[in-house]
């Protein structure tokens, strides 16, 4: 219920809000748990695997209990932790894993059957019969355990990626943390101050110690204004900083609450990866519970919780409160309840000779040993020496001790260091190189002691930075000592929960022991604890002290088990956010684009590249009509395509022969300039990386092109060569491929096009065959190529990239004047099919030069990138499988790609397997299916018949094997 | 993870393409044999500690870089170009002459 009294919430301002269909009321100001709380909401949840009722136990984002599902249909968010949610005007929350409804569960009937399905029940259980695991046990276990689900719809809302650098982040804005950031900012160092809080401040916000003499809070806005004013720092709220990454990375995610986000336009979450160049870890640390019998019930939370909720939000968690501790935190959650006018029932402190001024029902040296109640806790059973008592309580504030939050400390693998005057962990020295553990989350409790580490790890820092820390003077505040005596379990009857998030009780970790997984991480996956969304935040120093009790080690011989990113969960949305849809890859356009785009064309990727399909002509109903029509307006007339996307890599130099005479298998050096040459690329493995034309523009002048989809990898390629084996080879390369826009003009009207077009016309005496220069086109200086992919009398003509779109109109509109017209890829692939020509469909990683029948290619004379390997007698073994072409022979007159070839009486099984096709295509130029492929020893083979088996889609049939080339084999048409 | 460019400075690794060990810089002589072919081509070390390995700054100024880091603490011990490295051994290009 709300108290009276000023914490952090406004009273004018209320929030209307729903859960589980019920409305509510809160203020802002308030998180969902807080305002939960305040209408006596006590059961929100029901466990993973027992179902048993469960309330909030913390006011932090280590909750385990309180998880609910925001929103609904495609902007429904479940396992979100109810005390890290801020309140906003109209929230819908649901409760999960219930049915039908939270009070009336029916698979509660699970905690009556807990004596079987303690720790490792599964593998014991579910052995047999083996098929029963996927189809019955698996869906069955999946539907009763579980948590919250998505909706299956796409999502809509906005996520965001974002970078961030500065000399100092500091992560946590506790007072530690605040003093830190301002000590840095006033030397002049760039500061990033990020708090997963909606509020600087941290625990300050939470208790009423005072600083300097005025509230903690207040003191934590004050300096928060002066960071800000030093022009300096950048304040990051509502940020979690969720992993520590190589060289000073960090990951971190900023959740903006529905409402913010929409109001100011802003993402929903914002994935940040902050450069910095060195950190102060302030993350605080997290209050440990203790185990005992049904501790778990709905009103038993942590001390740290309890004082948050009445002295931040005003709201008592209890019309009675229980304080059950083992350090003077336990005196301290009295003392604020006592003060806020709160009844306290009882004070339980473990420690024997604990005393107390305050005006409570004391029990020093007690312990509380079980609890009562159905939907929340009614009452609780206190063990002293004296013997047991029942008291009334319906809330139990419970403090075990806090646990240092070092696991951004332990993501770059080093283990946390045992600090056995707090039984804790805190992070060891040089965990992460350049970030500095200040404050709690180094075990330094007091506030003071907060203080001048904070600035003690600032000055180190700053120093590290080589910058003057200015003097801080240490503000005053509390210094009071934990007075800790370690106390992880109460012995007794009945399960006493560690992990709450996956239902792992003590008597799990003991029997893990006992079965010998005595391993911290075998106990952890044996029985699942801390390996829920929450990690294990409460319960791993927990586990581990039972673990070693049992196993009859200390804890720091026992070790902890591996923290790892992400410190709380990370939307996938966050961490993908931009590439949905049309996002998930860059998209690369080519000068003709539109205007292919507007005739209807649909276009197909290559790389990042759109390429025109085919360019449906009216009346056309089927794609095949059209690319038989451009492959025969080719053949007969002239076509047009861009083939800009093709790589051009521009190579100049004295050196520049030399050069490709290396990266070539042929000779480049002794092209003539104004020529052009075919020219095949090795790996150094000896197999095919690339192939295209290279054109001699000039004596210390090459332009190559390289194959769409490989232009990168050629281009690495060829820097590598150079950087790192022939540095001395006065040679440079730059890319050209957006630079220039190139369209092939093809077919025997070709030349007539180009006169039409070209400057300067062109005959065959200066233009032959694979001959290159300058030409101008309407004033432009562009480049022309005579070479042919299609098999036909073709050029190619580039042009600066800005000419592209009307040279391209240009040319197809005078094509079709001539009976052509633009064609696409499929009509490009047939033709390209018909002459034999390879893609990389067949230069696909594991042919050789010798496979594809271009082993003469590799120059005897001179040593090339992959020659030596090429030599290899494995390499060029007759019995490899060799390119070949092929054609349907049998009763299917179809080739399918993919299809695996057999001998023609064989079983078509892998044994007999004889080779596979790479490429199919219809050509409207023989009337049938043409084929190329790898088929063993099949240069030798051309005439026989061989079984072709798709055995996908049970497709078969018989085909001849032929020459690769069948179109014009002598090319008497690409010269003419 | 950060790389120092020896040109450009720090920079995200996202800028960089991995290739894989620096052993490729020490291309054999085109007649060395078949098992100093193989063992350039095929054999790398997987060593838990530090490694040379070659990284080029595809998005940034195109050099192949030698980096020497650490593969269990993930420090970057050191880079330099590759080209460098490669004239500071005094290898002249692999097998080619003038």
């Amino acid at each position: 219920m709300r108290i009276e009294g000023a914490g952090l919430i406004d009273r004018d301002r209320r929030l209307n809000f729903r859960f589980d269909g019920r409305s509510y009321e809160g203020l802002a100001g308030d998180t969902l748990a807080s305002a939960l709380l305040a209408n006596d909401v006590r059961l929100v949840g029901r466990s993973f695997k027992y179902h048993r009722p469960r309330g909030i136990l913390t006011a932090g984002s280590e909750e385990p209990n309180a998880l609910v599902t925001l929103g609904s249909g495609a902007a429904q968010e479940p396992n979100l932790r109810a005390p890290a949610l801020e309140l906003f005007e109209g929230m819908e929350a649901r409760s999960q894993n219930r049915w039908p409804s939270l009070q009336r569960d029916l698979l509660a009937i699970n905690d009556l059957a807990a004596p079987f399905l303690g720790a490792g029940f599964y593998y014991k259980t579910f052995m047999w019969p083996k098929s029963f695991w996927e189809r019955g046990y698996e869906p069955l276990i999946r539907r009763a355990a579980g948590l919250g689900a998505l909706s299956g719809q796409h999502n809509r809302d906005v996520y965001e990626k974002a970078f961030a650098h500065c000399d100092l982040l500091v992560i946590g804005a506790g007072p530690a943390g605040l003093i830190s950031a301002l000590t840095a900012a006033r030397a002049g160092a760039d500061v990033i101050l990020v708090d997963e809080d909606v509020r600087t401040g941290g625990r300050l916000n939470a208790e009423t110690h005072e600083i300097d003499g005025m509230p903690g809070r207040e003191w934590a806005e004050e300096i928060t204004n002066e960071l800000l004013e030093t022009g300096n720092a950048r304040v990051m709220t509502r940020t979690t900083v969720t992993g520590a990454h190589d060289q000073g990375t960090y990951g971190a995610l900023e959740k903006l609450p529905p409402d913010v986000a929409a109001r100011a336009g802003a993402p929903l979450e914002t994935f940040w990866r902050i450069v910095a160049r060195r950190a102060v870890l302030a993350t605080g640390a997290i209050e440990r519970p203790v185990a005992f019998a049904n501790n778990d019930r709905p009103g038993v939370m942590t001390a740290s919780a309890v004082r948050a909720y009445v002295n931040r939000w005003r709201v008592a968690t209890g019309r009675n409160v229980a304080v059950f501790g083992n350090s003077d935190d336990a005196h301290r959650t009295a003392a604020d309840l006592i003060a806020a006018g709160v009844h306290v029932s009882a004070l339980v402190d473990s420690r024997h000779h604990a005393r107390t001024g305050l005006d409570v029902p004391f029990y020093p040296g007690g312990q509380v040993c079980n609890t009562d109640g159905r939907h929340g806790l009614e009452a609780i059973t206190i063990a002293t020496a004296a013997g047991t008592e029942k008291l009334q309580a319906e809330c139990l504030a419970v403090s075990g001790g806090w646990n240092p939050a070092v696991h951004l400390s332990c993501h770059l693998n080093a283990r946390p260091v045992w600090k056995p005057d707090i039984a804790a962990f805190v992070p060891a020295d040089g965990a992460v190189p350049g970030m500095w553990p200040a404050g709690a989350c180094r075990g330094e409790f007091s506030t003071r002691a907060c203080l001048v580490d904070g600035i003690g790890a600032a000055v180190d820092a700053l120093k590290d930075l080589g910058r003057r820390a200015p003097h801080m003077d240490v503000p005053r505040a509390e210094d009071a000592p934990c007075g800790l005596a370690p106390l992880w379990h109460v012995p007794g009857k009945g399960r006493a929960w560690l992990d709450f998030q996956n239902d792992v009780t003590v008597k799990d970790v003991r029997q893990a022991a006992m079965e010998n997984f005595r391993s911290v991480e075998h106990m952890k996956r044996y029985t699942t604890q801390g390996m829920a969304p929450d990690q294990g935040k409460n319960s791993n120093i927990g586990a581990l002290a039972v673990l070693a009790d049992a196993t009859g080690r200390g804890i720091p011989e026992t070790g902890t088990t591996t923290f790892r990113p992400p410190y709380v969960p990370v939307s996938i949305a966050a961490l993908g956010a931009g590439a949905q849809g049309q996002g998930f890859a860059p998209q690369r356009l080519t000068t003709s684009d539109k205007a292919s785009r507007r005739r209807g064309a649909p276009m197909i990727e290559v790389g990042l590249w759109y390429r025109p399909s085919y360019f449906p002509a009216p009346g056309e109903t089927h794609w095949r009509q059209a690319c038989d029509r451009e492959v025969r307006l080719v053949r007969e007339a002239v076509g047009i395509a861009d083939v800009s996307t093709l790589g051009k890599i521009d190579i100049q130099g004295p050196d520049a022969g030399r050069f490709l005479d290396f990266v070539y298998t042929n000779t480049f050096s002794t092209l003539k300039p104004g020529r052009v040459r075919y020219g095949l690329m090795l790996r150094e493995d000896g197999h095919v990386m690339d192939d295209g034309t290279t054109a001699r523009l000039g004596d210390q002048h090459y332009l190559m092109t390289t194959t769409t989809a490989a232009a990168g990898e050629v281009m690495r390629h060829l820097e590598f060569v150079h950087q790192g084996l022939l540095p001395d080879c006065d040679v440079r390369f730059v890319s050209v491929t957006e630079q220039w826009a190139q369209f092939a003009v093809a077919g025997p009207k070709s030349r007539d096009l180009l006169n039409e077009v070209l400057d300067h016309t062109i005959d065959g005496q200066t233009w032959p065959f694979m001959a290159c220069g300058p030409v101008r086109v309407g004033g432009i200086e562009g480049r022309l190529f005579r070479i042919s992919f299609s098999g036909e009398h073709a050029y190619e003509l580039a042009v600066p990239a800005r000419y592209g779109e009307s040279l391209f109109r240009d040319l197809v509109s005078r094509a079709e004047g001539m009976g052509g017209g633009p064609y696409g890829m499929e009509a490009l692939n047939v033709m390209r099919l018909e002459k034999g020509f390879i893609t990389h469909a067949e230069i696909h990683g594991r042919t050789t030069a010798f496979d594809i029948g271009m082993e003469r290619m590799v120059s005897p004379n001179k040593d090339c990138i992959g020659k030596a390997a090429a030599e290899r007698p494995g390499l060029t073994d007759p019995e490899r499988e060799q390119l070949v072409g092929l054609k349907p022979v049998g009763a299917v007159k179809m080739l399918i790609a993919g299809a695996h070839l057999f001998d023609k009486n064989a079983s078509a099984v892998r044994e007999n397997d004889q080779g596979y096709i790479t490429s199919v295509g219809f050509s409207p130029t023989f009337g049938h299916f043409l084929g190329l492929g790898f088929l063993r020893n099949g240069r030798a083979r051309h005439g026989e018949v061989v079984r072709m088996v798709d055995h996908l889609g049970e497709v078969e049939t018989l085909c001849e094997v032929q020459a690769p080339v069948q179109f014009d084999p002598e090319g008497g048409r690409t010269r003419d | 993870m950060r790389i120092t460019c020896p040109v450009c400075g720090e920079r995200d690794r996202r800028e960089f393409h991995y290739k894989g060990d620096a052993v490729a810089l020490n291309r054999p002589d085109p007649d060395a044999g078949d098992a100093a072919w193989d063992d350039y081509i095929h054999t790398r070390d997987n060593p838990a500690g530090e490694t040379r390995d070659l990284w080029y700054h595809e998005t940034g100024c195109a050099a192949w870089i030698v980096v020497t880091r650490n593969t269990v603490s993930h420090e970057v011990l050191d880079t330099r170009l590759a080209s460098d490295v490669v004239r500071g051994a005094g290898k002249r290009g692999g097998g080619v002459r003038k």
